[in-house]
């Protein structure tokens, strides 16, 4: 009962915050909106059992990446939202798209699960760091440090593409004369 | 079986003179190119006379000689293939073709000596003599077709030799088209006879259809076969309705009228009768048909004859006429008679060519019988074999025309197909051709000159006899105008008739023709008689009009008035053509082939699906709009598919 | 005792937001804010998942989103300051140098 409750409150408020985050004309604004549904979904990974997500999810999610989203809003100084005439072919399609693809999933996922369960903290199904860093240092090892090596050229990639145009050079300057052999 | 007769070398040296000279023949000196092209030929016609000793030994069951030397076709149980056949007929016709092909050439040294495109000429001809041998001596009616087809082809080319002149192309295209016409109907019926006998070599198809008995009158496959190898022969050989080629054709160089449109193609299509003997023999009805058509082109085209004023037109005509003849023998069924008129009119039909050609050659061009005259005094070679030509044609003995001629007319008489409304429509054409060419001797060679001083050979300054390589062609054909009949000497007069008995075996349904009653002898004199008489009077009445008296012409002529006028213009034929076929197709291609389908529908098609492209392409234009947003859209619409699409998937 | 499909549902409402916005917004930082919420949306679905057929690989998968979206963020982020400073304006519909 208790679930349920917390559920439904957890649920408005990422739903509010998601529409506020639609609602808002200037980004600051809208960035802090998707930080309340970032913790409203931290909050309903906890009542999930994904104890190791909930914690991921507010120091990543919430405490870096949106970090970065308030530094660049505010690096970049936009202001608020002019009104300029927007895309039609948005507005024609792109509603009864979203409809069509919200509606369609809700109803499949809704109705058509052949295994209808109920999560219930009392199943003792906790997703513990411990048990999640079993899987991910045996089983989904390779992907791992795969994305260690994607981080990096993400990294790398946004120093680049984000320095002013002339500062960066190749590497090594191209008139160091080559080493000569001592032999 | 060792008897190798090398046949297939008679058409394949003509071919290789004319594939020499074609090919290389441009940068050849003149010599060279005369070279090549008489040897080639005269190699074949040496070879011919060989073949012709060899074949006279030959054992009874050997003869006709046949040969495959490779397959052509072979689709299931038809099968053609490339061989010979070579009979009493085909020999004789192949004797002719290169014989007297070889004398023409001899006579184009000279007389194309000052024609641009020497080595043209001679490789069309040459090309000409391989096809006309591959014609006779093919051994089934398919190659015969290729042969048929080639000297078609070789004929259009030559009359449109001088091609930078409007009227020479046009005569050309005109021979060809109406060629095709009368090959549409050979074509069908070659059709029929693999349809219903399987075969198209004479080994093979001859035995099968004599197995048939003779149809009674009326419509039959064997008569509608007939026919339409008939409608074959009146184009290829110029009878009505398809003559009309044939005058036009004088466009081209003389030798290739004497050659082509006297001694040889045109003959084809009498040949292509006497060698289907097998199915006219039963279908009375076809032959009566080429009897009719023979007889009526002899007398329509003699009438047109009289009245032309340029001399190679009177000899076109007379052509025509001649080959009336030779039709009209076959629809009697006497073919013997048929195939010897072709050999007599090769000789002084040739030899009436060749010298007209002298006499426009030495005249430096010109054709118009009025502006000639007197000639005789000046040209004395060319008019003393003329003469024997006319002589002969004219049917007078003891030349050669007498005795072709007064066989065909006998036996139009006498032979159990023919009538004496034959006879006397034969017998009427041969005063209308002693006239008609007695008409032309006068006019050429009595008289005075009537002639501009400038019409003089603009070269020389005077009128001069043509140079000996000219001549001697002209001098072995007046020999053989005149000796050339002998061979059929009949036997009324005394004669053995030697060439009817050597062709015999070829008509074996015929063979008991050759026994002449006695009783018959005294009727065949007198119709003999008669036809000398006929001759004899277009010759007294070609000198009253044309040597004695010479304003009666143009009085008479008055007098017919409209008549007169009809004749002359040949009655309209061609313009009749012209209104009724030519007309038409030409408006019709225009406006529905040309433009209706080809333009509106096919290069429409075309244009419109590029312009469909274009249209598709610019509507598709507006995804690519540069706005993000619209992108984004895109994307979530095809998501919102994909997603439908599954749940679809998963819901069935 | 929340059924399973209330989280899923949820999860949907979310993404079909998080794609309304992607449309809608004019602000490129506003846009790449949408795609998080989708993002996140779709995590939600992963443990979901991963709590009905009580296996924690939904739960690792989620683990590598977030890493994937990280990245993604920080490349998009300074993507957009180069935007920025050439075209002087965060308007989407400004950055249409591609439009025929």
């Amino acid at each position: 009962m208790l679930q349920l409750v917390l559920f439904l409150f957890f649920a408005v408020v990422a739903v509010a915050a998601a529409v506020n985050l639609l609602a808002q004309r200037h980004p600051i604004n809208s960035a802090l909106s998707l930080i309340v549904v970032m913790a409203s979904v931290a909050a309903l990974f906890l009542l999930m059992g994904a104890e190791f997500l909930a914690a991921i999810q507010v120091i990543v999610y919430a405490g870096a990446i949106m970090v970065l989203f308030v530094f660049v809003i505010m690096l970049l100084n936009a202001g608020e939202e002019p009104r300029t005439p927007g895309s039609r072919i948005a507005k024609l399609l792109g509603f009864p798209a979203v409809v069509v693809v919200a509606g369609l999933l809700a109803w499949t996922l809704l109705t058509r699960n052949p295994h209808p369960v109920n999560v219930d903290l009392a199943g003792h199904f906790v997703g513990s760091p411990t048990a999640i860093a079993q899987l991910l240092f045996r089983d989904f090892l390779l992907p791992f440090e795969v994305t260690s090596v994607l981080i990096l050229i993400a990294i790398m990639g946004a120093v680049v593409l984000a320095s002013p145009a002339g500062t960066t050079t190749g590497p090594g300057s191209p008139e160091r004369p080559p080493a000569k052999r001592e032999d | 079986m060792s008897a190798h007769l090398h046949l297939w070398l008679i058409p394949l040296l003509p071919l290789a003179g004319a594939a020499i000279n074609g090919l290389l023949g441009r940068s050849f000196p003149k010599r060279v190119v005369a070279l090549v092209g008489n040897v080639s030929v005269g190699a074949a016609c040496a070879l011919a006379w060989w073949v012709f000793a060899r074949f006279l030994s030959l054992p009874h069951e050997m003869v006709p000689y046949v040969r495959d030397y490779a397959t052509w076709i072979r689709a299931g149980d038809f099968s053609v293939s490339y061989g010979v056949y070579l009979d009493q007929l085909s020999m004789v016709m192949v004797l002719i073709v290169t014989s007297v092909g070889f004398l023409i050439h001899i006579y184009s040294i000279g007389y194309m000596e000052h024609e641009g495109g020497y080595y043209r000429f001679f490789a069309y001809l040459n090309l000409f003599m391989f096809f006309m041998l591959t014609l006779v001596l093919a051994n089934n009616y398919l190659l015969m077709f290729i042969g048929w087809e080639g000297v078609g082809l070789a004929s259009y080319l030559l009359i449109g030799f001088f091609f930078l002149r409007d009227s020479a192309a046009s005569a050309g295209k005109k021979a060809f088209i109406v060629n095709r016409i009368g090959d549409f109907g050979f074509l069908i019926a070659l059709f029929l006879l693999i349809k219903h006998f399987g075969a198209l070599d004479f080994s093979r198809l001859f035995p099968a259809i004599s197995q048939f008995g003779v149809e009674s009158a009326g419509a039959g496959l064997l008569t509608t076969i007939g026919l339409l190898l008939m409608v074959g022969a009146c184009g290829k050989s110029a009878q009505l309705p398809l003559y009309v080629w044939l005058p036009d054709a004088m466009e081209g160089p003389t030798p290739v009228s004497a050659l082509i449109h006297a001694a040889t193609m045109v003959t084809a299509g009498v040949y292509m009768v006497a060698r289907s003997n097998v199915i006219f023999s039963r279908a009375p009805s076809a032959l009566l048909a080429v009897a009719i058509i023979g007889c009526l082109t002899a007398l329509f085209a003699a009438t047109i004859g009289i009245a032309q004023t340029d001399i190679k037109k009177v000899l076109a005509y007379s052509t025509i006429s001649q080959l009336g003849y030779m039709f009209l023998a076959c629809g009697v069924a006497a073919y013997p008679a048929g195939i010897f008129h072709l050999m007599t009119h090769a000789f002084f039909k040739g030899l009436l060519f060749l010298a007209a050609g002298s006499v426009i050659h030495s005249l430096g061009g010109e054709q118009d019988m009025r502006k000639m005259g007197g000639l005789r005094k000046h040209i004395p070679w060319t008019f003393w074999t003329m003469t024997a030509a006319t002589f002969a044609i004219a049917g007078l003995p003891p030349f050669a025309g007498f005795f072709s001629k007064d066989e065909i007319l006998w036996s139009a008489f006498s032979s159990e197909y023919g009538s004496w409304i034959f006879w006397a429509v034969g017998l009427l054409t041969a005063f209308l051709t002693s006239f008609y060419m007695f008409r032309l001797w006068f006019l050429t060679f009595f008289g005075e000159f009537r002639g501009e001083e400038g019409d003089d050979h603009g070269k020389h300054g005077h009128i001069h006899e043509s140079p000996m390589v000219m001549l001697i062609p002209l001098v072995v054909l007046a020999v053989l105008s005149v000796i050339g009949g002998w061979i059929g000497w009949p036997q009324t007069i005394g004669g053995t008739q030697r060439f009817d008995h050597f062709l015999a075996p070829v008509f074996s349904a015929h063979a008991e023709e050759t026994a002449v009653a006695a009783a018959e002898h005294s009727k065949e004199l007198l119709l003999a008689g008669i036809s000398v008489l006929a001759a004899l009077l277009g010759l007294f009445f070609a000198w009253l009009l044309y040597h004695r008296r010479r304003d009666l012409p143009g009085k008479i002529a008055a007098a017919l008035g409209g008549f007169y006028t009809a004749v002359r213009d040949k009655y309209y034929i061609d313009e009749g053509y012209a209104t009724a076929f030519v007309r038409p197709l030409i408006k019709g291609s225009t406006y529905i082939l040309w433009r209706g389908i080809d333009a509106g529908a096919i290069d429409a098609t075309a244009n419109e699906s590029a312009e469909g492209a274009e249209h598709v392409s610019d509507a598709l234009r507006h995804m690519q709009s540069g706005n993000v947003r619209s992108y984004a859209a895109w994307v979530a619409v095809g998501a919102a598919a994909v997603i439908a699409y599954m749940v679809y998937l998963g819901v069935r | 005792m929340v059924p399973i499909s209330y989280y899923l549902a949820l999860s949907a409402i979310l993404f079909a937001l998080g794609v309304v916005g992607f449309l809608i917004k004019r602000n490129l930082v506003t846009l790449f804010m949408s795609i998080e919420l989708m993002l996140n949306a779709v995590n939600l679905a992963f443990v979901a998942f991963a709590w009905q057929w009580k296996s924690l690989n939904g739960q690792v998968f989620v683990f590598f989103v977030m890493v994937v979206a990280a990245a993604e963020a920080a490349v998009g982020l300074a993507i957009i300051i180069a935007v920025f400073r050439t075209r002087e304006t965060l308007n989407v519909d400004r950055v249409n140098l591609l439009k025929l």
